[in-house]
């Protein structure tokens, strides 16, 4: 962990994204997806969160959210001290050089019809009132920063391949000089040998640049190679958010330990660990379960997580958890020392880091 | 990467890169010096082919006549010269299908921009839509040529006043087709990345339009508006064959090939001739567009 005394760059409090569903023949507004529902952390300057989770879980959505690509349904992005689910669009416009995103498919973020000059100048067209020329030398500089050659700034992108369209996404995100970037699964579309690439990339601009990264990602081997914290998210919930090695060597939540025990393990004399298999399907999230979310899948859960939602809470130093396993409140029907067995059943990384 | 920095090629003129695709392709550059002929024919035709006035006896023996070199195309029925009248049809024809298709794209393009980026204005615009494709054209067109025939022509005069009258009413009942193939074509590209890194930028909504959308929605509309072209001249052919387009004295293609029509069978080259000029036309503006759109698209500008 980093100094907490200073202000994090980034504190979300209460995030809520619910998309709308309108049925029957009056398209009376029925019910929600609740994509996000109820997520906070904080990201202190330079620091790297990892976000994981399964498909579906909300974790893209959070990362737009965040930026306000979606209108939050409810509570607060605070960046700088701004709140950016509040902003008029003005203000969110001067605000936006300073947050900035780099999108999953390199393929689809990329305009076909512009040329890389382009593409990587038109934060700089919108936000600066340079003129050509001066932008031109920006535009070297970054594909200069990301390892692009000067000669590529007149080619199209279906010139490029997989990695190197990700480097002009990556140099788009930089034309403003951010300082907090949602990197939306940059990597996911790639090929493995280019994605250590590009996470290494990653890595030197924030050596360099100073740039405070929310990671996210279903890779979690990428995560823990780049991630100073992570947070696991279920249903649009934090499950639970750690430090990085803290979590990878002892997963807290029965759904953390139950992700974690899926990551491959390269090296055969290692491999032999349990992994956890959840029964069942993700619940819907248009209904997600009454109590805690991963209740019906958990399989440590008992009759309060079928009843009430548990909330983040430290449970050790630095860790956060929602699950009432570490609850130390009274009358949590005698599983108080549970914990303690369970997670000695489960070790899934091993301690070989 | 910087070790060659003084040999940075300057940007390519985008112009001339499209215009060595545009080249490369056979069709286009065919339909580009077909219609480049038609339009010089019309435009420079009536200076150089001035046949000479015939008196109202002479024009009786001389009717129905085939080609000769007095008469290259023949003449009608009333001993016209076929040729001035193709000219003169063409200037009409040509005019009438290049302004009233350029009126439908520009107000299908406008609302399926519209309808398909603005989620609040696409029900509206869309029934409206719908509205002006179930209504009957050809009585519509017919009830605005008579409502507005008399007073645009006390404005304007009586041939300019019809040639406005009639692009203005083509254009406003062809648009539909356009403007739901832009609509469903925004729909999609507006969910693509990047429209959302333009956002995330903090693009306005114009910017997004003009730079992200209208460039990539160039291909359907640019087929929408060859189809259009053609599609205008023979509107307008019903028009003037039902009496209420141009003065009947007036010559467009579309009404010699209806004029034509009755008296197909002993003159076939009365039918031909205009219907060859339009079908020309069309293939030529068909192909043109086939090679603007390959044009215009840097993924096969590459190849």
């Amino acid at each position: 962990m980093r100094d907490t005394t200073t202000a994090p760059l980034v504190q979300v409090d209460g995030l809520k994204m619910y998309f709308p569903i309108y049925s029957g023949i009056l398209r009376r507004h029925t019910g929600d997806v609740k994509a996000v529902d109820g997520v906070s952390f904080s990201i202190q300057a330079g620091e790297t969160l990892g976000l994981v989770g399964e498909s579906g879980c909300g974790k893209s959505t959070v990362g737009r959210a965040l930026l306000r690509l979606y209108e939050p349904t409810a509570g607060a992005v605070v960046i700088e001290g701004e709140d950016i689910a509040k902003l008029s669009p003005e203000a969110l416009r001067r605000k936006r050089p300073t947050m900035q995103m780099v999108f999953q498919d390199p393929q689809a973020s990329l305009n076909p019809r512009m040329t890389l000059a382009d593409i990587i100048s038109e934060p700089l067209v919108e936000h600066t009132d340079w003129n050509a020329d001066r932008r031109l030398e920006r535009v070297y500089e970054l594909m200069d920063a990301v390892g692009l050659n000067r000669r590529f700034a007149n080619r199209f992108p279906h010139e490029f391949s997989g990695g190197q369209r990700q480097r002009i996404g990556i140099a788009r995100a930089l034309a403003l000089n951010p300082k907090f970037i949602v990197c939306d699964e940059p990597i996911a579309a790639l090929d493995v040998s280019i994605q250590a690439q590009v996470v290494n990339l990653l890595e030197d601009l924030q050596e360099k640049l100073g740039l405070t990264y929310l990671f996210i990602s279903h890779d979690l081997s990428m995560v823990r190679h780049i991630a100073d914290r992570v947070a696991v998210m279920y249903l649009g919930r934090i499950a639970e958010l750690s430090p990085r090695d803290a979590l990878f060597s002892k997963p807290l939540h029965p759904y953390a330990e139950a992700l974690l025990s899926a990551v491959n393990e390269p090296d055969p004399s290692l491999a032999r660990r349990p992994r956890i298999i959840l029964k069942g399907d993700v619940p819907s999230p248009a209904r997600p379960p009454k109590g805690c979310n991963f209740s019906t899948r958990c399989p440590k859960a008992f009759a309060r997580c079928h009843a009430e939602k548990p909330e983040l809470q430290e449970v050790e130093p630095g860790r956060h958890v929602a699950c009432f396993l570490y609850d130390a409140k009274p009358g949590s029907t005698g599983t108080t020392e549970a914990p303690a067995n369970l997670r000695q059943e489960h070790n899934p990384q091993g301690e070989y880091q | 990467m910087t070790e060659t920095t003084t040999a940075i090629p300057k940007p390519d003129s985008a112009a001339r890169a499209i215009w060595a695709q545009f080249r490369s392709h056979k069709g286009a550059v065919f339909g580009l010096v077909v219609l480049g002929i038609l339009i010089l024919a019309v435009l420079i035709g009536p200076y150089l082919w001035h046949p000479e006035k015939l008196t109202v006896v002479e024009a009786i023996k001389s009717k129905n006549k085939g080609p000769s070199l007095k008469f290259p195309l023949g003449t009608d029925q009333l001993g016209r010269d076929m040729l001035q009248r193709m000219i003169q049809a063409g200037k009409v024809s040509l005019a009438v299908g290049f302004v009233a298709m350029l009126i439908a794209i520009v107000f299908g393009t406008l609302i399926g921009v519209l309808a398909g980026y603005y989620r609040r204005l696409d029900g509206p615009l869309m029934r409206l839509t719908d509205m002006f494709l179930a209504l009957p054209l050809i009585p519509l067109l017919l009830v605005i040529m008579m409502l507005f025939r008399d007073r645009t022509a006390s404005i304007l005069g009586p041939e300019l006043g019809a040639f406005t009258l009639i692009v203005f009413a083509i254009g406003i009942t062809s648009w539909m087709q356009a403007a739901r193939i832009v609509r469903g074509e925004v729909l999609a590209l507006k969910e693509r990345e990047y429209v959302l890194a333009a956002r995330s930028i903090g693009s306005a909504s114009r910017r997004i339009i003009t730079r992200h959308i209208l460039p990539n929605v160039v291909s359907p509309v640019m087929v929408a508006a060859t189809l259009g072209i053609a599609e205008a001249i023979i509107t307008e052919s019903v028009l003037s064959f039902l009496g209420l387009g141009f003065p009947p004295d007036f010559p467009t293609w579309g009404r010699l090939l209806y004029d034509g029509l009755s008296y197909m069978q002993v003159y076939p080259e009365r039918v031909i001739w205009p219907g060859l000029a339009i079908s020309l036309t069309v293939l030529s503006v068909n192909y043109i567009g086939d090679g603007l759109r390959d044009a215009l698209d840097p993924r096969i500008r590459g190849r």
